[in-house]
């Protein structure tokens, strides 16, 4: 049920589900299942849903997981392509899709303006925080860097910056 | 132009989205460029068209965006070539990040995975504001839609914030919008 939902905002759907709603997890424990998510090959929602479901069930949940993401919009997106030179001649179904894509867009940035909420008790601190975040904005939506250098680069880096943040607060404490 | 795709091609169709799905960082769409170049330019078994059309689908239907491969799997050898593709997309990928999940669940607390979750923490929140922003992009950019594509993401947002009504009712709220011309 959450795949169908998603029209491009999987994630967000899973985040209101799993967090707003359910309660399952924290914030933060979402953001770090999907940072690892999307540092690792192969699609992310794929690789999120898969954590998530073997943290809960184990590694029966965590095919459960992927199957009910997959199967449903697999088969849609089969039918579609089947018939695709029919429909794209509606007006009314190219209508649809944009006002779903417009969703689309306002779902994932509410998203991240819930998990800035986040950024406030990490080690870094709100500065460095900030200055990453927006960094990686740049480089993806306006430098068009692909992203798996960003993620790769800026992931690295913010590791290491990490790293030595909280070896220093621990010999402060 | 396309050649034919015979049955003996099919460990090699297999195999190539097997390798690809290590590569796959970031996401399927990010070997496309690599899968463009067996199936259109190197094979023939699809004409550019083809290609673009199935990411054209599998980004505007509902569901992860890796659902191009099977499409592509789809127009090359019809559902088998979409079950070879999609499985060659996936195992690879799926396995390694059972694995590492595991490990790094098992070591929560040691300071190299802690530095990872706080360290990837703004850079991830960083990614979502650039995918809403690229998805909105369309919206802001063509005139004839410019108001009530605005209007319908700020709704959104404030409706997530303000609310905790499930995202279905907003997109098909979305797509009504769209289908009466208001998007």
């Amino acid at each position: 049920m959450l795949a169908l939902q998603g029209f491009g905002g999987v994630l967000a759907v899973a985040q209101r589900e799993l967090v707003d709603r359910r309660g399952w997890l924290t914030r933060e424990e979402f953001i770090a299942a999907y940072s690892l998510a999307q540092l690792l090959p192969g699609p992310n929602v794929v690789n999120l849903s898969l954590m998530l479901g073997d943290r809960f069930f184990g590694w029966r949940g965590a095919f459960a997981a992927i199957a009910g993401m997959l199967f449903a919009p697999l088969v849609l997106v089969l039918v579609l392509a089947a018939s695709y030179n029919r429909l794209s001649d509606y007006p009314v179904v190219a209508g649809a899709l944009r006002g779903m894509g417009a969703v689309a867009a306002g779902l994932m940035l509410a998203m991240g303006f819930k998990m800035l909420g986040t950024l406030r008790r990490n080690p870094m601190g709100l500065v460095l925080c900030a200055l990453l975040g927006l960094a990686t904005l740049v480089a993806v939506a306006v430098l068009r860097v692909p992203l798996a250098w960003v993620v790769i680069g800026f992931g690295v880096f913010a590791w290491g910056l990490a790293r030595w943040c909280i070896a220093r607060q621990e010999r402060q404490s | 132009m396309t050649t034919a795709f015979m049955l003996s091609d099919l460990p090699e169709f297999f195999l190539h989205f097997l390798t690809l799905s290590l590569l796959s960082i970031g996401g399927a769409m990010s070997t496309a460029p690599e899968m463009h170049r067996l199936l259109v330019h190197d094979r023939g078994w699809l004409t550019d068209a083809d290609f673009t059309t199935a990411i054209a689908l599998a980004q505007a239907a509902p569901g992860p965006n890796v659902l191009f491969v099977p499409v592509l799997g789809f127009q090359v050898a019809g559902l088998l070539g979409a079950a070879a593709a999609f499985v060659g997309i996936l195992l690879p990928s799926t396995l390694l990040s059972l694995g590492v999940s595991r490990w790094g669940s098992r070591r929560r607390d040691t300071p190299g995975v802690r530095a990872f979750t706080a360290g990837l923490a703004p850079v991830t929140v960083g990614l979502m504001f650039s995918s809403g922003w690229v998805l909105a992009l369309p919206f802001v950019r063509e005139p004839a839609h410019r108001v009530g594509g605005i209007v319908l993401i700020a709704a959104t947002v404030v409706a997530m914030l303000r609310t905790r009504v499930a995202p279905i009712w907003l997109i098909a709220l979305g797509a009504v919008a769209g289908a009466l011309g208001w998007a």
